[in-house]
């Protein structure tokens, strides 16, 4: 860290093309069960200065832990076992703690997934700003805080001036996550490494996160280790990308020439994902609905959340309710099953009303409408086998025992493409997410209901885990004639399984209709908002929209 | 049923020296607490030296005896299983009240909730010691009387733990769906949240024997616990305590076991809540 100035804009640190890290042959091991198991196998990196690396793949990939090994970091019960990480003349795998203390912060930073779990909550943003600049000793207190308020502007956060001496659950979640990558380049760092750092946010967010991320790489041309699941979001951000699993690469290439002609079929794979599409069936004329929303209004205690909320579910249809966190989808959900009694307005099913509360509920109205989670790990019991999980609907519901309830049992399994004799016995917690929710999915079935209320049962899993789950729903609507309420924020899903579509905001429903219609304009300027921010797997697009967003702006004289 | 008995014996092997120490140190009072005729050398009551020769120490006695003429080592074998047993019961009707009481609280919440609550806060307001001596004074002192007086006051503590954490679990999405199921209560406390919590409540069973017992031991230190002639640690400290006056180690004996014991379980709970809680090594 020698000749770098600390506050110039838009200024390089050498000329691209150096070679800043280069990690050779790595080997990382994780600790499971008493034995040390390698996870990553021999992966080679280089990345030069300037230059932004895309690492995709799926959970257990790999990806993260190689995102970290480049500061020399493995995480508790994991170590780095073998090969060289050699960040600009220094190799990282061997290096003492010390020397790799200086390093972090100041030459390499890291931006985590989950930006308001990585901000100590009782500090004000601009106290956690100064500190890594303050404790390397590269800049004052005072210039330090002035350096984060021109940060940032330059990554457009509100009020730039003030916005620091906030406490970080007074900021959104978009904001925090920008936070957080300013304080990355608080030491105007040559590495970031960005893990995850927008899948938890809403595509609506999620593009203003992306957007400053880019913005800043490039204005201080900064190296970037860009880890995700989602290609779409790497082909925006990426010069390069390398995909990765089971902890070996697969390919790697520049970003155009990968997305245009990806070389293996597992790259091929991920490229389609999105591209899974149902064809849209018609609303079956005069018929009644199997679930109706009628003016329904809710509020948690004096919070009113939802109002005047009306929409039907057509049988064997599938309804796609809309819209980003806090738009009051999963309210909804729990005003339907009885959870959470409306204030006004009622729940028609088959067109007879439903009493509010569930516990008012016969147990067959129970057992016709069912639910499936988000979170598949907590939606099953830990404590129980799977045995006992889809069979106590069987024995509850419709009085199978025995004999017939284990034949049931077996065939529910057979269903969701699970082998019966290897799951049957299995605890839920020996179970990958994928499998846990297609137990889910089991479970809700074995009550043989008309309608299943699916809440974002795809957003926790994979993109190719979470395709298995939409084929697997799509055929098990066309076997059982069922009807799905399918709550989401993320229009590719939509596009898979929808044959109607719901688009609601702040507990309002801003427009409805067919799927076709919907993807067509003319749309609700919110709709628009939600249908152009979905990423596209062209590397130009977060370019184009954002200019064709500026345009707009300027036109309305914003 | 093989492989249970194969995971309980690696899970051994793995414990560290404490924990073994603490479960050989149990497992011996255990056995002397069941089989004591056999191992005391005299009998519980009786009265064995008359002279007052073996007061302090003798070749016949090994621990000596009382001030009485009773034999110390038989007795605190006889105590053991007095001590020990009531305090086992008395920890497990504890347990029954405040883990029930808890998981009601929990799952039914609202008011059920507010008032259980608000009963056990009342009660732990009191001072437990006094409280105890305040009632059983009134009632009277039999082994009965003692068992319900220290489980009810006990049980406020097993209350709140229970309810702790049965709250994490009842807000689990798996809770959620079985009450939509039309499950009773009965169900949800049995089947979904009970296997959930029995980990801490196991490590609390533990530390709460631990309070009971020595509970029980104070109050018959006080004179109204266990009574006499029944040889119980508490009171047998409190019957020779004038023997330290004349410089005979006598009184430190039973005290003696109810440290070991108190020590030994503490380090058993402490290597079972690591293990639950999930930390490695």
């Amino acid at each position: 860290m020698s000749d770098r100035s600390q506050s110039g804009a838009g200024e390089s640190h050498g000329a691209q093309g150096d070679i800043l890290l280069r990690m050779k042959g790595l080997r990382i091991e994780g600790r499971a069960d008493e034995q040390w198991l390698e996870i990553v196998h021999g992966v080679d990196l280089t990345l030069r200065r300037g230059e932004v690396l895309g690492l995709i793949g799926e959970s257990g990939a790999g990806k993260s832990t190689i995102g970290l090994a480049a500061m020399g970091y493995a995480r508790d019960g994991c170590r780095i076992s073998g090969g060289e990480i050699w960040f600009d003349g220094v190799d990282l795998a061997k290096a003492s703690d010390a020397t790799k203390r200086k390093l972090r912060g100041s030459r390499i930073a890291y931006v985590a997934q989950s930006a308001a779990a990585a901000f100590n909550p009782a500090h004000r943003l601009i106290d956690q700003y100064c500190e890594a600049p303050v404790l390397h000793g590269v800049l004052s207190r005072h210039d330090a805080e002035a350096a984060a308020k021109d940060l940032y502007a330059r990554l457009h956060l509100p009020q730039p001036e003030t916005i620091g001496f906030r406490y970080p659950h007074q900021v959104s979640g978009g904001q925090l996550q920008r936070m957080m990558t300013a304080m990355a380049m608080s030491c105007r760092p040559d590495l970031i490494v960005f893990d995850e750092p927008t899948t938890a946010l809403d595509v609506t967010t999620q593009i203003e996160v992306m957007a400053a991320i880019k913005d800043i790489v490039r204005q201080f041309n900064t190296a970037a280790i860009y880890v995700t699941h989602d290609l779409a979001v790497v082909a925006q951000m990426a010069d390069r990308i390398m995909v990765m699993r089971y902890g070996d690469l697969v390919e790697e290439g520049e970003t155009r020439a990968m997305l245009d002609h990806p070389k293996q079929e597992y790259t091929g794979q991920l490229l389609a994902v999105r591209e899974l599409a149902k064809e849209e069936a018609k609303r079956p004329e005069g018929a009644t609905p199997v679930l109706a929303v009628r003016n329904v209004s809710a509020a948690y205690g004096k919070v009113p959340v939802l109002f005047d909320v009306s929409f039907d579910v057509p049988k064997k249809r599938t309804v796609a309710v809309v819209g980003e966190s806090g738009s009051g989808k999963s309210t909804t959900a729990r005003v339907i099953t009885g959870l959470l009694p409306p204030s006004e307005g009622h729940i028609e099913f088959n067109g007879e009303p439903l009493p509010a509360d569930y516990r008012q509920r016969p147990k067959d109205h129970l057992r016709r409408m069912q639910m499936i989670y988000q979170m598949p790990d907590t939606a099953l019991n830990p404590k129980q086998r799977i045995r006992d999980v889809i069979g106590r609907p069987l024995s509850f519901y419709l009085g199978l025992q025995g004999k017939q309830k284990e034949a049931r049992i077996r065939d529910l399994l057979a269903l969701i493409e699970l082998e019966p004799d290897d799951y049957i016995d299995r605890l839920a917690t020996e179970l990958s997410g994928g499998q846990k929710q297609r137990i889910c999915i089991a479970r809700a079935l074995a009550a043989e209901p008309e309608v299943i209320l699916c809440d974002e049962v795809t957003s926790a899993l994979d993109q190719l885990v979470a395709e298995g789950i939409l084929r697997l729903l799509i055929r098990l609507q066309d076997e059982f004639d069922l009807s799905y309420m399918f709550i989401t924020h993320d229009l590719a899903t939509v596009k898979a399984i929808a044959d109607e579509v719901v688009v609601m905001q702040n507990g309002r429903v801003v427009e409805a209709g067919p799927k076709g219609e919907m993807f067509q304009p003319p749309h609700h300027d919110y709709t628009d908002l939600l249908l152009s921010s979905v990423p596209e797997m062209d590397p130009d697009w977060l370019d184009r929209l954002l200019a064709e967003r500026g345009e707009q702006l300027r036109d309305r004289g914003i | 049923m093989a492989t249970a008995t194969h995971n309980a014996w690696k899970l051994f092997k793995t414990a560290p020296p404490t924990a073994w120490f603490g479960l050989i140190v149990v497992s011996i009072y255990v056995i002397v607490a069941l089989l004591a005729p056999f191992f005391a050398p005299y009998g519980e009551t009786e009265i064995v030296d008359v002279a007052g020769l073996g007061v302090g120490d003798s070749e016949k006695f090994l621990l000596g005896t009382d001030h009485i003429g009773r034999d110390v080592l038989s007795r605190i074998i006889y105590g053991a299983r007095n001590t020990v047993g009531i305090a086992f019961v008395t920890t497990l009707v504890t347990f029954l009240i405040g883990a029930v009481a808890g998981l009601l609280a929990a799952v039914l919440g609202g008011w059920v909730d507010q008032i259980l609550s608000r009963i056990v806060d009342t009660l732990m307001a009191i001072p437990p010691l006094i409280f105890a001596l305040l009632i059983l004074t009134i009632v009277g002192t039999s082994v009965l009387n003692m068992i319900i007086v220290i489980a009810i006051l006990d049980s406020t503590r097993v209350f709140r733990l229970a309810r702790a954490v049965g709250m994490n679990v009842v807000v689990m999405d798996y809770v959620e769906v079985a009450k939509l199921r039309g499950e009773g209560l009965w169900w949800i406390i049995r089947y979904e949240v009970l296997p959930n919590i029995s980990a801490p409540l196991a490590a609390e069973f533990g530390l709460r024997f631990c309070f009971v017992f020595l509970f029980i031991a104070s109050l018959s230190f006080l004179g109204l616990g266990l009574q006499p002639p029944t040889a119980d640690w508490g009171s047998m400290v409190r019957e020779m305590s004038t023997l330290i006056t004349f410089g005979l180690p006598t009184p430190l004996f039973p005290a003696a076991a109810v440290a070991l014991l108190t020590v030994s379980v503490n380090f058993v709970v402490d290597w079972f809540l690591h293990k639950t809680s999930g930390l490695k090594t």
